[in-house]
């Protein structure tokens, strides 16, 4: 096609300035809901601009009024083509957003918890067949002490070792807690390898951690330091890993005719849903393990602690089981 | 979709057009993200200080504050610029690039964080060897976080409307005497020698005068080349002379 491009441009102008205007304004003001004239008029400056691009294609002109022009038809074309709905922060549907993504993918929350359980099981395992493991298998100082000597400890202790560090203590618990989540997460694009195998090391220090404390006939004391805050801490992790086997099912996409792109594209509003749920919960762990967990009878009676802990799995289950539900 | 492990990032709209984004390498981005984490230095900085002069009041809630606010920063940074400043970081702006949607749609507020919680893999084992190494290899230059979410980061262009009367005053044009000789130029010249062939003009003054004649010399065979226009047209013109009948030709004047 022979065109005039002097001509062309001044005949067209007008236009792509109109286009371009719009365009600005709506990036501008993103949540403002157009009236139909102005989306009838958008529509049309779009097919007109794509139209003198395309008459642009086969005549060997300027680069610059190409790029220019692509660039309106790009700007354009993400505005007019976007199916997924504009972003519109509220708290109800952000905090509804949670359990239903939860519940979409309640699938990849079992195999999370049947590899955490597996790795639970190998715990138990190493411990039962020789308590030496333990040395390997827990790499914490204060899990190395004998049971039965670390309660003794902790229930005759005089002084709060957590005097002056209780705040700064539950910042590094929340931060490190979201880390590994947001990695069991992450895993997931290595196709779910680095989520199974974060999940299954978590797994097996609770299982040894409990094996250990079981064998030592310490259980009710296991159960009031770690059910306070483990009730959240643990299933939040789990969350993490049900989001990181969302992600790997994206991509490997079985049974799935749907492009690899699309997969992920349907899939990334309930990963980061599940994954800033995880993370509120793991502020509360963090807050309710330093101020709380440490403490133990005669400070606060190991019942009190267990039916707290117990309290407070009941009130996430019934959150993520239906709450939101439609 | 794309141009095989391109530089170019092309989507066809369903109206049949194409656009194009060009891809960030892998090495503008590292500058991108030294520039980043500087800021992110800077910005912790800033914050843990504030945290130390807190600590008179209370040392314990200053350092939890300061731990939790690091955090922040340094997961909340690109998280809240790039969505704030329609794909872009600090960095980003200074190195001119910008995250957008793979498939050209609106970026989404799930693919920015997703992109950037992501980069606790990316950076593994330490200074993003990973997605570097997922950069390299992927076609559109995306690390996992990019792959994972949608996106790609693609160059900023600053299109301006051409000026074409510094490059080819409508003046007199000898070439334009022959009509079908002027269609048959513009249909044959590639968009690769106009383009050159404007920067040779706008450039002409910078350049010595012998490489200058040398090289409008060298354009104007080429445009003759492509259409042998009669020596009446050519005469008297010098090789710059003809290449600027050759711009005013291909963009379209008419006779002078």
């Amino acid at each position: 096609m022979i065109i005039d491009l002097p001509r062309f441009v001044s005949a067209e102008r007008a236009y792509w300035d109109e286009l371009h205007a719009a365009l600005a304004k709506m990036e501008a003001e993103p949540e403002r809901r157009l009236p139909l004239e102005e989306i009838q008029r958008l529509h049309y400056l779009y097919e007109r601009c794509s139209s003198d691009l395309s008459r642009l294609d086969t005549f060997a002109t300027e680069p610059g009024l190409r790029a220019f022009l692509e660039s309106l038809v790009s700007r354009s074309y993400s505005v007019i083509h976007e199916t997924r709905a504009p972003v519109r922060i509220r708290w109800k549907n952000v905090v509804l957003a949670f359990p239903r993504a939860f519940r979409r993918h309640l699938g990849a929350f079992r195999l999370a918890v049947a590899v955490t359980l597996l790795g639970c099981a190998f715990g138990w395992f190493a411990l039962h067949v020789d308590s030496r493991n333990k040395a390997t298998l827990l790499p914490f100082s204060h899990l190395l002490i004998p049971p039965s000597e670390r309660v003794a400890q902790e229930e005759s202790a005089k002084e709060d070792r957590m005097k002056g560090v209780k705040a700064s203590f539950a910042a590094e618990l929340m931060t490190h807690n979201t880390q590994v989540t947001v990695m069991a997460m992450a895993f997931g694009v290595t196709f779910g390898v680095g989520t199974l195998i974060l999940l299954f090391y978590n797994g097996v220090i609770l299982g040894a951690v409990a094996t250990d404390y079981i064998a030592g006939g310490q259980g009710v004391f296991l159960a009031g330091w770690l059910l306070p805050h483990g009730s959240i801490e643990i299933p939040a992790i789990l969350l993490g890993g049900q989001a990181g086997f969302v992600l790997a099912g994206a991509l490997i996409g079985w049974g799935d005719r749907t492009p690899r792109a699309g997969r992920l594209r349907a899939v990334a509003p309930d990963l980061v849903a599940i994954v800033s749920g995880a993370a509120v919960m793991l502020i509360w762990a963090g807050i309710v393990e330093s101020f709380v967990s440490q403490y133990h009878q005669p400070v606060i009676p190991y019942g009190l602690k267990i039916a707290f802990g117990l309290c407070e799995l009941a009130a996430l289950t019934f959150f993520l089981g239906w709450v939101g539900r439609e | 979709m794309s141009n095989g492990r391109e530089s170019l990032l092309t989507i066809e709209t369903p109206e049949g057009v194409e656009f194009s984004y060009d891809l960030a390498t892998p090495v503008t981005r590292s500058l991108a993200w030294i520039v980043d984490a500087a800021a992110i230095a800077v910005i912790s900085k800033g914050v843990s200080q504030v945290c130390q002069w807190l600590g008179v009041l209370n040392q314990d809630w200053a350092n939890a504050v300061s731990v939790i606010l690091y955090f922040l920063i340094s997961v909340g940074y690109g998280i809240t610029l790039e969505w704030r400043w329609h794909g872009q970081t600090i960095g980003k702006r200074v190195m001119g690039l910008r995250v957008v949607d793979s498939q050209g749609l609106r970026l989404q507020l799930s693919q920015v964080i997703l992109r950037n919680l992501l980069r606790f893999i990316d950076m593994l084992p330490l200074l993003y060897l990973v997605g570097g190494i997922a950069s390299f290899c992927s076609r559109n230059c995306q690390r996992l976080g990019d792959l994972a979410a949608g996106t790609i980061v693609a160059r900023v262009r600053h299109p301006q409307a051409p000026d074409l009367e510094q490059v080819a005053p409508a003046k007199y044009n000898s070439l334009l005497a022959y009509p079908h000789l002027a269609a048959r130029l513009r249909g044959l010249a590639s968009p690769d020698a106009v383009s050159i062939a404007v920067r040779a003009v706008s450039r002409r003054d910078g350049y010595e005068p012998l490489a200058r004649i040398e090289l409008f010399q060298e354009l104007a065979e080429y445009f003759q080349s492509l259409a042998q226009f009669p020596e009446a047209a050519r005469e008297g013109l010098t090789g710059e002379q003809y290449v600027r009948s050759v711009l005013r030709v291909v963009y379209g004047g008419r006779r002078g």
